[in-house]
């Protein structure tokens, strides 16, 4: 048996997609009233749901406050269901803390976070469904989320895998693609500025393909731009029609 | 544009695992139909043609395009590739099935694809809205696909309808499935099978005779009577396998006998055994290099590997009981230390079919169009194929591919694949022995080509870019006369400072050939350039080889350079490598270089300089040679060709200049300077080459025949058996240190490329060196073009890609490299070998000393230095009365009634051509002297005619 072939001499993937196609993304804001601000989103099969609170008084330990600005508490967690193998994922396991940390770090440069010193925010990401590129699909998620809260940002932030095979990016890798094992980079994106919120990549690539895998992975989160912040608007539009004005 | 849907696949690994993938529907997928309204542009690459007028097909005369299912495509490929065959819709279902189930199939039909003039199209109809049909309750994979292919081949000719209702163009769907194609007719699509359209095509019957015969109901006509066991599911087969009643193994048939084989099992190192395969049906239609299931047979049926050699003749189907007195034949020395163990075949886990070459043996009965064939290589049965051009075919080599083996036949079916030319004819031999030892030789196909630069070629900015510019120095190349691929340069000039500067300029071929692509991936297969005597099977196109890669004198060209600073004790002071440009001002002959060299009124630039590199390569031959590097010799020769008919008309040993080892020095020095670097760099990934030390068992012989002429032979290191060898010499009998020379080159290991990261003996036996690679001739060795890719990363003159670090990739990579250089060298042989037979050929019988090579039990093998031939003289003859023969292991010996032979003893020999049998002709040694009454012939038999069997009967009536 031949292994599957990532992407055909007709230039398709494995789904049907083009080189540069995303998946077809589907996104809700305000999903949960409790909350201070929720977002649901599908990227393709996989699905996320974040949650955020805040800003709030520092909640716990009072000397984690800081003095200038706001903490984000980031934590992310994926559903027993959300592979195809059901399998209990601990809180605190190494994968996650480090999807949390990583996307601490995304937001600490995406939030205003100096308008509240003192306060903390939480944002919560669940994985209900796994189906490659989680890391994107949790930022867009929480920058639904984060804005569905009111908390003031420099920008959205989104985010999109891109990989590479047969000398061509691929953007917005599916599971396959990604079990595949080739070169996989995850970026975050302020769209409006190009700034680089975060950038990571744990394969081999060299040096002089990384432009070209950078420029995929950018080209696809400005698309993912366009379509939450269509997203955004038409929840504005129904909620201030509800509102009456 | 883009419709989505998800659906859901379930696939069983071990546990159940659902697996859910996306799958999206598109509507901008072209039909390839160039001018169709409906999907203007959405196409590109190699589409069909407008008009497709040329098959004259008496089925369907109105223009129309093919749609083969995959069976089709899997088993009629050899048509499909025919050029009279075009314009054919290749369905991404039918490419994926294929590509699971035969990788050569699936790169036959990739290169027939990207073939502009074969008008190939690739339709990707499991994405097309209205072409994706879902699996339905109850239906297996395979009707899903077969109704896959049959929608879009009804979507086709009603898109096409659309299009242009007046020119009437149709989709022909081609099936070989019966119940396929009555579905598909009932659903108004035109749809033939293979062998019908093939037929109809008026202007093509050659095109019969290459489909492949493998309908169910060609066959019937044989006797119905069921001659092998069945054989068994790999399903089956597996579980033998785990449960340990069927053994997996490789199956190779006798060469001397066409009912014997034995199978090796792979396993465990201890678990290494063979099992004997005995009679036709313990066989059971294994071919040969095909991966069987055995199981082995009680121990009171094991049997002894017989020594009688027995050749397949039967022409008739019918003497199956003959076959039987045969196999009762075998089974006579009976000695219970003899036996083996013995097993038959009960399945086959996979076939390694490949087209063979050979003869058509022509059936007796005049009109009939079943005809057997004869492959050249022994271990292959004869194939029955169907033919109508028999006549045409008889006295051709011609290539043939098995389809089949049923049960109730004696022999596989097969289908005639390509004439190939007349026996004996130069071009024919040439390309059989080339089939015969796999060398791929086709002609570069499309894809490959499009990867060439575009001429007018010239260095460009960008080129220059990590490259140093080095036109100014003046450098030059020495080859051999008639050398059209230069891969090295040397150049050699006086520093300021009283060193040296020395450099080995290499062709930069890696810079055109990129990782990964078409291109890469064919002169990865290939391995190497093979030369045969008249002809060279390039590795890389001739454009490269030959033009922007070879370093011409007075042009420029892209280099890989190795630049040393020396003194002038030729010690390295500093080694530096860079890509670079160079402009050769010389492209010199061994003979003009070394005449330069000595002649002393020249004092130019170039000649100065092959001073200087003649200077430091002696003192670098000397410090080798202490180090204990080995002088072998093997007699080489060279033929001179007529220049009209490209006959051999004369032999010549190959002589060797004091510049053939100039060159050679520095390249030896360029290859360890270059493995030292990149194993520095990539200490688990670099490819290298090493020659292991022989056992010390190998040189029994050596030892053995030097002391029977009083000489000693030390071989406890290369060291010692270097200078026990230049002491051998003896006054009365000059040539036994060439002798020995060669007898010690017979006693070596075969060198091999290997990754770093799979050993850690580096060791260059030969050599004396602790490291080497190839590094100097990338246009002729793929090796070579890794090593250039690893030391250009290395300084950071290039970029990486991910199999150059994937150590397990390299060494699969080794393993093909090994193959392809040991194949080319027994393709070069044979083509000697061949060439030889033609030198006489013409020559007809000569007379000629030779020295005895070694000494068998019942043969001795002769060198004749004159011709570099070796060849063997027989003493026992099937119909001959058996000589007095005494064998001593010990001195070795060989004692003839009367008279003893030694190694190294100098026999007059007869040599002629033997033509007996027409596929296999080769030289025959006979003696003269020393006399032996009813063994030797006289030197002078005037009336001894070569081509006539009855020869060896007149001998004994001498």
């Amino acid at each position: 048996m031949a292994g599957l072939e990532l992407l055909s001499d007709q230039g398709y993937r494995v789904d049907g997609r083009r080189a540069g196609e995303l998946r077809k993304i589907q996104a809700r804001m305000g999903v949960f009233a409790q909350a201070d601000g929720s977002a649901y989103i599908e990227q393709g099969n996989t699905k996320a749901l974040a949650v955020v609170y805040g800003p709030h008084e520092i909640r716990g330990s009072r000397a984690r406050a800081l003095p200038d600005r706001a903490l984000v508490n980031c934590q992310y967690s994926s559903a027993t269901f959300s592979t195809g193998e059901r399998k209990r994922r601990p809180h605190g396991d190494r994968k996650s803390c480090e999807m949390g940390l990583q996307l601490r770090q995304t937001f600490e440069a995406a939030i205003l976070t100096q308008l509240h010193p003192r306060s903390q925010i939480d944002i919560y990401v669940q994985v209900l469904q796994a189906d490659g590129g989680t890391y994107a699909a949790c930022v867009n998620a929480a920058t639904l989320a984060v804005l569905d809260a009111g908390i003031p940002m420099r920008d959205f932030v989104c985010a999109c895998s891109a990989g590479f095979v047969d000398n061509t990016a691929l953007a917005d890798l599916s599971h396959v693609e990604e079990a595949a094992g080739g070169p996989q980079l995850a970026l975050a994106l302020l769209p409006a500025s190009g700034q680089i919120a975060l950038l990571e990549m744990d394969a081999r690539l060299h040096e002089d393909h990384l432009e070209q895998v950078l420029e995929a992975a950018a080209r696809a989160a400005r698309d993912v731009h366009t379509l939450l912040d269509r997203v955004v608007r038409q929840h504005v539009r129904e909620a201030s029609i509800l509102l009456g004005d | 544009m883009l419709k989505s849907k998800t659906f859901l696949k379930k696939t069983r690994a071990g546990g159940v695992m659902k697996i859910v993938r996306e799958h999206y529907l598109r509507d901008d997928i072209g039909c390839g139909a160039p001018g169709c309204a409906a999907c203007d542009g959405a196409h590109e690459g190699p589409v069909l043609e407008p008009q497709p007028v040329d098959p004259a097909s008496s089925l369907c005369p109105q223009p129309h395009y093919l749609l083969p299912d995959t069976n089709v495509l899997l088993h009629q490929i050899d048509v499909l590739e025919d050029p009279a065959i075009r314009n054919v819709i290749v369905l991404q279902t039918v490419l994926q099935e294929v590509r699971n189930r035969s990788a050569p199939v699936y790169k036959r039909i990739r290169d027939v694809t990207n073939n502009q003039e074969k008008h190939f199209y690739t339709f990707t109809n499991e994405h097309h809205r209205e072409t994706y049909v879902e699996q339905e309750q109850g239906e297996n994979a395979n009707d899903r696909n077969d109704r896959a292919i049959r929608v879009a081949a009804k979507w086709y000719n009603e898109h096409l309808k659309k299009m242009s209702a007046e020119n009437h163009l149709q989709v022909i769907f081609i099936t070989n499935d019966k119940k396929n194609k009555e579905k598909a007719i009932e659903e108004g699509i035109p749809a033939f099978t293979c062998e019908e359209y093939v037929k109809s095509l008026t202007a093509n019957p050659e095109l019969i005779d290459r489909l492949a015969c493998l309908s169910e109901e060609g066959n019937e006509i044989e006797s119905g009577r069921i001659i092998f066991s069945e054989h068994l599911p790999l399903s089956k087969l597996q579980q033998g396998i785990k449960s340990g009643t069927y053994l997996q193994g490789t199956f190779r048939a006798s060469r001397e006998n066409y009912l014997e084989a034995t199978v090796w099992v792979h396993g465990d190192p201890e678990e290494d055994k063979e099992i004997i395969l005995q009679g036709l049906k313990n066989l059971n239609r294994a071919v040969h290099e095909d991966i069987v299931a055995v199981e082995l047979l009680p121990k009171n049926q094991w049997v002894a590997p017989s020594s009688v050699v027995l050749h397949d003749e039967g022409q008739n189907e019918d003497d199956v009981e003959k076959e039987e007195e045969r196999e009762r034949t075998l089974k006579t020395a009976i000695n219970e230390k003899m036996l083996k163990p013995t097993g038959r075949v009960v399945g086959i886990i996979k076939r390694n079919w490949r087209p063979y070459c050979g003869m058509l043996s022509k059936s007796d009965i005049k009109e009939s169009r079943r005809h057997l064939f004869t492959p050249a290589d022994r271990r292959i049965p004869r194939i029955r194929i169907e033919t109508r051009q028999a006549s045409a075919l008889e006295g051709r080599r011609i290539i043939v591919a098995i389809d089949g083996w049923p049960r109730n036949s004696r022999y596989p079916n097969g289908h005639f694949v390509k004439n190939l030319g007349d026996v004996g004819d130069k071009e024919t031999e040439t390309e059989v022995l080339l089939l015969e030892h796999d060398v791929p030789h086709q002609p570069f196909s499309q894809a490959v080509l499009s990867f060439l630069p575009k001429m007018p070629w010239s260095i460009t900015e960008k080129d220059m870019k990590n490259r140093e510019d080095l036109r100014h120095l003046c450098v030059c190349s020495v080859d051999p006369p008639g050398c059209t691929d230069i891969d090295d340069a040397l150049h050699c000039r006086e520093l300021e400072n009283g060193n040296v500067e020395v450099g080995v300029h290499i062709a930069d071929v890696s810079h055109f050939i990129r990782p990964g692509n078409a291109l890469d991936q064919e002169s990865a297969r290939r391995g190497t350039t093979v030369y045969l005597c008249e002809k060279r099977i390039d590795m890389v196109p001739e454009l490269l080889s030959s033009n922007l890669c070879s370093l011409r004198c007075n042009v420029d060209r892209l280099a890989f350079s190795c630049i040393w600073e020396m003194n002038h004790n030729a010690e390295i002071l500093k080694v530096r490598f860079t890509k670079s440009a160079i402009n050769s001002k010389a492209s010199l002959t061994y003979a003009e270089a070394q005449m330069r060299i000595d002649s002393a009124a020249m004092n130019d630039d170039i000649t100065t300089s092959l001073r200087g590199l003649n200077k430091l390569a002696k003192i670098l031959k000397k410090r080798r040679i202490e180090k204990g590097a080995l002088t072998l010799s093997s007699p080489e020769v060279r033929f001179h060709m007529d220049s009209e008919t490209h006959d051999p008309i004369d032999l010549q040993t190959k002589e060797l200049r004091e510049t053939n080892s100039m060159v050679e020095e520095f390249m030896l020095l360029a290859n360890i300077s270059v493995a030292k670097k990149i194993h520095e760099e990539f200490s688990e990934h670099a490819l290298l080459r090493k020659h292991p030390a022989p056992p010390p068992s190998n040189y029994e012989i050596l030892v053995k025949a030097a002391k029977s002429k009083n000489l000693e032979i030390k071989t406890d290191t290369a060291k010692s058996l270097a200078d026990s060898l230049d002491r051998a010499d003896s006054r009365t009998f000059p040539y036994v240190n060439t002798l020995l020379r060669i007898l010690a080159t017979r006693c070596m290991m075969q060198a091999v490329y290997f990754c770093s990261g799979m050993d850690n003996d580096f060791h260059h036996y030969g050599l004396a060196s602790p490291i080497y690679t190839h590094f100097t001739s990338p246009i002729r060795r793929y090796a070579d073009i890794i090593v250039h890719r690893l030391l250009a990363v290395a300084i950071g003159a290039d970029c990486t890609y991910p199999e150059l670090t994937d150590k397990h990739k390299l060494a699969d990579l080794c393993k093909n490299l090994n193959f392809r250089h040991k194949m080319a060298q027994y393709a070069q042989r044979a083509s000697v070998a061949f060439h030889t037979q033609l030198f006489f050929k013409s020559k007809g019988i000569v007379s000629e000393e030779g020295y005895i090579l070694f000494v068998r039990k019942n043969a001795i093998v002769v060198l004749i230095p004159k011709y570099g031939l070796e060849g063997t003289v027989f003493f026992e003859e099937k119909d001959k009365p058996k000589p007095r023969l005494i064998y001593d292991d010990e001195i070795p010996s060989l004692k003839i009634e009367d008279t003893v032979f030694h190694i190294f003893d100098k026999v007059k020999v007869k040599i002629m051509l033997d033509s007996s049998n027409l596929q296999h002709q080769k030289i025959r040694m006979s003696l003269v002297e020393p006399q032996i009454p009813g063994i030797s012939i006289s030197a002078d038999n005037p009336n001894m005619d070569i081509d006539e069997p009855e020869r060896k009967k007149k001998k004994r009536e001498k």
